[in-house]
Formats: structure tokens, C-alpha cells, sequence
């Protein structure tokens, strides 16, 4: 398996530790979804977006 | 599942006489069983009864499991193909075996190891918390030596199919037993909210009864620090844990572990709903004052007897599992950089898969007498600590993999002081908890114990590498190539 120079798109990987790490963003009740209250499914949201994040990431390391 | 963990010697038949086989599977696991594999160490049944419990017991806080596992997978995708790739290059079987490969250096390799070691043992008996929870509400409990009969039962049921088949005795039980728990928590987390009342309903008493207990369904401010720092912490732990590491190595490439990195997020969904059994648990008015019986008692109040009882099943399935992997990786260590490193005096491969056979069970045994004659607590405090100590070893085998710019007797001493200080800040809290309130002249920040150790880790590192780079101390034999941590060596063979 050839990485060439691609890694640089492993910077993206920064994002979900903004995102999750820093509770200012995602410590409130309101606005909720299903009956979840914000922090909840914003965190479960993350859950998915990292996922894919990786799937991506995957596709670019093994073009 | 007994006849599984035998049956498993036969499949993908190797030489189980070879450590690499017995204790790696011969790195042959493709993307499936990686992911179960993976899986397994990630949740065990001590998560399935403690992350609910800390949810139950103080609110929000408890998910703090949640951000930790979204983020240790980017973790794993960067950093621990390098790791697998230099193993495979140059044999490892442990992450001890690339530090003294790496730095020339049995001593912080032997620093390594032994962490390891400390680290998992009681973390095995922890496994046994949740088998204990479990027959404790359905009345099996007992007293004296018939408490203990049915985990020694189990834990002599596990002994002999790991000493049996290696490696691939967890991999195959693990795809049962998280089938198991996917069923569990799938069916718990359509049906318990139904039967009270709905999502929005459960939150809703969550947050009122929390509030009314020095709990929050939202992390208030003064615990943001804490929340963050114990979920960067622990996922950097998590991956160098000895079981995470043997899980890792035992993949047959390098993409296979990005592939999963990607693919395993599914199980931090399923830790999320684990973790608000927790709540539900509030809401469905469960009061006992040992946390770890809520999810039993939760499953027998709202769930049919006979799912209750399968769930049951799931969970006491779901110790033995990581119990496995981890004995396996215990052995390792102890053979690989020990044993052989100080002991051994004939040589031989065969030799040393033979002593990681008998250490194995030596370890499963040696974490029964743990569970039947410590008290629990001391188990629980030792697993507190022993996620601060894995976290020390950061530097030494992460920063290892990127580069050889620190020196050896830095990361040693960094090292050391990390552990004391960690040590030091959990016992100043009576290992209760492993947040330690660090003061800063006025202000107070509360963060977990293993990240205020391993920033003082890092910059004694950093400081005495510039020190003894400048004093030209040698820093060994570098037995690596650059080109080992970036380029996937050839598929196996013998596929």
C-alpha cells in the first residue's frame, strides 16, 4: 500500500477534539431532539460524523 | 461458548507453540474479527455496570465515556499502524519489545512491561464485577465459598480455553458474546423507555432527581475541565492498554486497523445507550446504594424474566471475553520482557510460547484470588490508578513511534515521576476519584490526575533530552528504519 504524501489530511482529525473536548459548546439542555436534550444528541451526532470522517480519510490513504 | 474457545485452536490453524501464534494469532485477523475483537476491549462487562453507575450516581459527568470514545478512534487511525507495522516488521508481539527495540534499552522497556502489568491485573478481577452483580440480584448470591463457586467455575472455564488456544479462543467467543450484548442493548433501549413513558419523559425526572442530589443531567462549568481531560486522558490510555495493544497486533495489516478506526464508532453508540441505562434506571425509581447493581436491577424491574435473563447471560459472557485478551496480553509482557529479557537461560521460540501459556493461567488465576480475597474496593481503586500509570507510558511508546529526538534516560525518568506524582495525586484523594483539584494561585481547576502527571512527564522529557542530547549521553542502537513505520510489509503467507 502506497501513503505518498496524503497524511496531511490527517490534520482533519483535529476537528472532533474541538468538537467533543470542549463542553461550552454542547452543555445545554435546549435545544433537545427526540426528548434528548442538546448535549446528548450533539455528542451522538459526533459519534457518526467521526465515522465517516475515518471512512473518508480511509478512501484518500487507499486511492 | 465453552466448545467455541476450544474449537477455536483448530481455526486458521497455526503452530501454537510459536508466542506469535499463540499469543497474536499469527497477526492473520482480518476486518470482522478485528472489530469484535477491538470491540470487546473496549466495552467490557465493568463498563456495562460502571459507566451506568457513575451516570446514575452523578449525571452528565458519567459521559465523559462518550467524548472519550468518539475520540480515541482518529487516536488509533494515525498512530497505531506505525505501531503494527514496525511490530511486524521486526516481530514484536509487545509494545515492551518496539521501546527496547526502539531505544536499545531493556530497562524502559522493562518500565513499559511492568506497567502494563500493574495495569491489567486488576482490571481481570474488575471483569468479575460484573458476574457478581449479576447473580447477586438473581438471588444467587450466597454467602461464604458458594458466592464464589460460580466465578471460579467460570474463571477455570476461561483458564483452560486460553492456555488452550491463544489469541483465538477471546476472538471467536468475542463474536458471540457482543452479539449478546448488541441484542441487550438494542431491545433494552427501545422497550425500557416505552414502558416509562419515553426519551424526553426519562431525561426530564433524570434532571430533577440529579438536581436534587448534587448530580446535573448537564455538565455544569465548574466540571468542564474535569470532563475533558478525564476523556482525552482515557482515550490516549486506552490504546496502550496491553490487551488494546494485542488486539491491535493481531490484525494481519495496518489498513485493517484504519478500516476499523472507522467502523468501530458503532460501539461508542452502543456505550451511549448503555450509559443512559443510567438514567433510565433514576426514572424507573431503582434506589440501591451499591451502584453496581443498578443496570441488574433496572433489567429485572422493566424487562420480561426470561430477557432479563439473557441479558444476564450477556453480561457475564461479556467479562470473560476481555478477561481473555487481557491474561493473553499480561503473559505476553511478562514473557516476552521478563522472562526472556532476565530468566531465560536456553533459547528457543517454543520455550517462550510455553511460558506465556503457564503465565497466562498463572494471571487468570492470579486475578480469581484478587476478586475472592481482596475486597472489591481495593480492585477498583487499582483500576483508577492503573489507567493514570498506562497514561505515562504515552511519551515512551507514542512519541517513539514519530521520533528518536528523546532520549532514553528522559523518558525513563519522565517516566517515573510520572507514575509517583499520579500515584501521589490519586492517593491525596484517597483513590476515590481520579480528578485532583490542581490550584493555581486563586483559581482551583479540576482535571484527572493522569493528565496533570503526564504534562510534569512531558516536560521533564522534553528538558533532560535537551540536557543529555547536549551532553552527547548515548542514546543506544536505534534497531528500526524510518521506512519501517510507514511501509506495510507483504500480506502473510500462510493466508
Amino acid at each position: 500500500m502506497q501513503k505518498g504524501n496524503r497524511s496531511g489530511w490527517y490534520w482533519l482529525f483535529i476537528i472532533p477534539f474541538i468538537a467533543t473536548l470542549w463542553p461550552p459548546f454542547y452543555a445545554s439542555y435546549r435545544p433537545t431532539l427526540g426528548g434528548f436534550p442538546f448535549m446528548y444528541w450533539y455528542l451522538i451526532l459526533w459519534i457518526f460524523l467521526v465515522a465517516i470522517l475515518s471512512g473518508i480519510i480511509y478512501f484518500i490513504d487507499n486511492r | 461458548m465453552t466448545f467455541l474457545g476450544f474449537f477455536a485452536s483448530r481455526w486458521h490453524r497455526g503452530n501454537l507453540n510459536l508466542i506469535e501464534e499463540w499469543g497474536l494469532a499469527g497477526r492473520r485477523f482480518g476486518t470482522f474479527v478485528t472489530w469484535f475483537l477491538l470491540g470487546g476491549d473496549l466495552y467490557t462487562a465493568y463498563t456495562f455496570i460502571a459507566v451506568p453507575a457513575l451516570v446514575y450516581g452523578t449525571g452528565a459527568f458519567g459521559f465523559f465515556a462518550v467524548p472519550y470514545t468518539i475520540i480515541v478512534f482518529p487516536i488509533m487511525y494515525v498512530v497505531i499502524p506505525r505501531l503494527w507495522r514496525v511490530s511486524k516488521r521486526h516481530k514484536y508481539v509487545t509494545a515492551a519489545d518496539f521501546v527496547r527495540g526502539r531505544f536499545d534499552s531493556s530497562l524502559l522497556a522493562l518500565a513499559v512491561a511492568i506497567t502494563g502489568i500493574l495495569a491489567t491485573m486488576p482490571y481481570i478481577a474488575l471483569q468479575l464485577t460484573g458476574i457478581q452483580a449479576v447473580l447477586a440480584v438473581m438471588g444467587l448470591g450466597g454467602s461464604g465459598f458458594m458466592r464464589d463457586l460460580p466465578l471460579i467455575i467460570a474463571f477455570l472455564i476461561l483458564a483452560a480455553y486460553t492456555y488452550n488456544s491463544g489469541l483465538r479462543a477471546p476472538a471467536l467467543t468475542a463474536i458471540l458474546k457482543d452479539t449478546l450484548i448488541y441484542v441487550t442493548v438494542i431491545v433494552a433501549c427501545i422497550a425500557i423507555p416505552i414502558e416509562l413513558g419515553g426519551y424526553g419523559h426519562i431525561f426530564h425526572v433524570a434532571a430533577t432527581t440529579l438536581a436534587a442530589h448534587k448530580g446535573a443531567a448537564i455538565l455544569p462549568p465548574k466540571l468542564y475541565t474535569a470532563f475533558s481531560t478525564l476523556a482525552l486522558g482515557s482515550a490516549f490510555a486506552l490504546l496502550l492498554y496491553p490487551h488494546a495493544v494485542t488486539g491491535s497486533l493481531g490484525a494481519k495489516g495496518g489498513h485493517i486497523i484504519q478500516r476499523n478506526a472507522a467502523l468501530l464508532p458503532l460501539y461508542s453508540l452502543a456505550l451511549t445507550f448503555i450509559a443512559l441505562l443510567g438514567y433510565m434506571a433514576i426514572a424507573a425509581g431503582i434506589h440501591t446504594k451499591d451502584t453496581s447493581l443498578v443496570v441488574p436491577l433496572l433489567f429485572i424491574k422493566t424487562l420480561p424474566t426470561w430477557f432479563a435473563g439473557f441479558a444476564f447471560g450477556a453480561i457475564a459472557i461479556g467479562a470473560l471475553v476481555p478477561a481473555a485478551i487481557m491474561a493473553i496480553a499480561a503473559a505476553n509482557l511478562f514473557t516476552r520482557n521478563i522472562y526472556r529479557e532476565y530468566f531465560m537461560k536456553e533459547d528457543g521460540p517454543n520455550r517462550e510460547a510455553h511460558v506465556a501459556k503457564i503465565v497466562g493461567l498463572v494471571v487468570i488465576l492470579g486475578a480469581l484470588l484478587f476478586i475472592v480475597a481482596i475486597p472489591l474496593q481495593y480492585s477498583i481503586y487499582f483500576q483508577t490508578l492503573g489507567g493514570i500509570w498506562i497514561l505515562q507510558t504515552v511519551p515512551v511508546i507514542m512519541f517513539g513511534l514519530y521520533t528518536r529526538w528523546f532520549h532514553r534516560w528522559a523518558l525513563f525518568i519522565g517516566w517515573l515521576f510520572g507514575m509517583f506524582l499520579g500515584t501521589w495525586m490519586a492517593a491525596a484523594e484517597s483513590f476515590k476519584t481520579s480528578i485532583y483539584p490542581l490550584h493555581l494561585g486563586h483559581s482551583v481547576i479540576l482535571g484527572y490526575a493522569g493528565i496533570w502527571a503526564i504534562l510534569v512527564n512531558i516536560i521533564i522529557v522534553v528538558v533532560l533530552s535537551l540536557v543529555f542530547n547536549a551532553m552527547h549521553l548515548s542514546n543506544g542502537q536505534d534497531h528500526t528504519e524510518r521506512s519501517d513505520y510507514t511501509t506495510e510489509p507483504g500480506a502473510v503467507a500462510a493466508q
